[in-house]
């Protein structure tokens, strides 16, 4: 057996016993949030978030096609199939306006305002 | 049209770069051309499968299906890069000497074109499933009416994708054959710690991981990773402009371990009962 056989043997159940050490954290709970895309425009235009709180955004994809919901200052991007809905979760926000959009349809934007 | 053009375009760029990379890394070696197209293909079958059960994938593991789905397949492609460059460090100079028609070289050769082959697959999934659900889309919403600006559109930026992989591949195989194995091995262990940066990044998103999630820094106003540049250095190298601290210590973890692995890998001789290779430390 090479040695480059046998590191692999090492690795791939250190790599295994990794993942099965996470667990899914519960945090502090979250404040929730819900948007919903029809007609190619996410409705409400702008959502509202408590500061200094998780987020937890519900998206609901009303239309025949896939979006996907992205924002560069949330740090977030993720593809909501056509009629069906996703959780984004987000990380305790400061104050602010952080824009999100569809990266498939640039006429769809939206804002999170934290205040 | 320009719309599809710029949306497939900016998903395939990513593969291209790393099928270049790959293509480059393998140069010589038979039949790599055979199971590199197949990594592609199948790649394509899979992001097919995934676009097709996207909804359900997302509702897995309490909604957070898609971010471990990517997480894990980015694992994948980690442990495939970092085996490929251990392989390397202990076989390489016997695969490039007179020992590569030997069948046993071969026979390993291919174990590392397969690793390579699934690095490719992943990395045309990750893309591909999002190129398949956005042109389905398109498709089911126009109502096929805009069929034809729609297939020459994908088929546009699917073409500059080729043309990102050529460039790659071309502009490697420029460096001189001396010092192209430790490019590659340098840019291959990057490609591995970015990755592996990648797969924190989806389960930070999915709540699976919460310890040292701080945001670092914020390089944002210097290069932010959505420009053209940002993208290409997030493929090549994992670059992110607000990396949390685990993305940071994981990044370290993975290149400190590759170098570690490969020394130890180099500085031993095979036992393969074959003749002595002479091997010696990085």
């Amino acid at each position: 057996m090479s040695a480059a056989t046998m590191i692999m043997r090492t690795l791939i159940p250190a790599a295994v016993g990794a993942i099965a050490l996470l667990q899914p954290a519960w945090a502090e709970p979250a404040a929730e949030v819900r948007v919903t895309y029809s007609n190619g425009q996410f409705q409400p235009g702008v959502v509202s978030a408590p500061v200094d709180k998780p987020v937890v955004i519900h998206v609901r994809n009303l239309d025949a096609k896939a979006l996907e919901f992205e924002s560069t200052s949330l740090r977030v991007e993720k593809v909501v199939a056509a009629q069906s809905e996703v959780i984004v979760n987000v990380r305790a926000l400061k104050p602010g306006r952080y824009e999100f959009y569809d990266d498939f349809n640039d006429k769809a934007r939206g804002a999170l305002v934290v205040e | 049209m320009l719309a599809t053009l710029i949306i497939v375009f900016r998903e395939v760029f990513e593969a291209g770069l790393i099928i270049g990379i790959v293509l480059a890394v393998t140069g010589s070696v038979p039949h790599r051309n055979s199971w590199i197209g197949g990594g592609v293909l199948t790649g394509i079958m899979a992001a097919c499968v995934v676009a097709a059960f996207a909804g359900a994938l997302s509702r897995l593991f309490e909604g957070m299906g898609q971010e471990l789905f990517n997480a894990a397949i980015l694992a994948i492609a980690v442990i495939m890069l970092t085996w490929h460059n251990v392989w390397m460090a202990s076989h390489g100079r016997a695969l490039a000497g007179e020992l590569r028609a030997a069948g046993k070289a071969v026979a390993d050769g291919n174990k590392s074109l397969l690793a390579l082959a699934v690095v490719v697959g992943v990395a045309v999934l990750r893309e591909g499933s999002e190129v398949a659900l956005f042109l389905y889309g398109v498709l089911a919403s126009d109502g096929g009416g805009s069929a034809v600006s729609l297939a020459l559109g994908g088929l546009a930026g699917l073409v500059l994708g080729a043309g990102v992989c050529l460039l790659t591949y071309s502009g490697l195989m420029r460096i001189p054959p001396k010092a192209l194995f430790a490019t590659t091995t340098v840019l291959i262990t990057l490609l591995a710690a970015g990755m592996a940066t990648q797969a924190i990044a989806f389960l930070e998103r999915a709540n699976w991981l919460i310890s040292l999630d701080r945001v670092a820094w914020d390089s944002g106003w210097l290069l932010s990773d959505r420009s053209i540049a940002g993208r290409t250095l997030h493929t090549l190298i994992g670059y992110t402009d607000q990396p949390t601290q685990m993305q940071l210590l994981v990044y370290v973890t993975v290149l400190l371990g590759t170098f570690l692995l490969m020394r130890l890998t180099a500085s031993h001789p095979t036992g393969h009962g074959g003749p002595a290779v002479p091997t010696r430390a990085i």
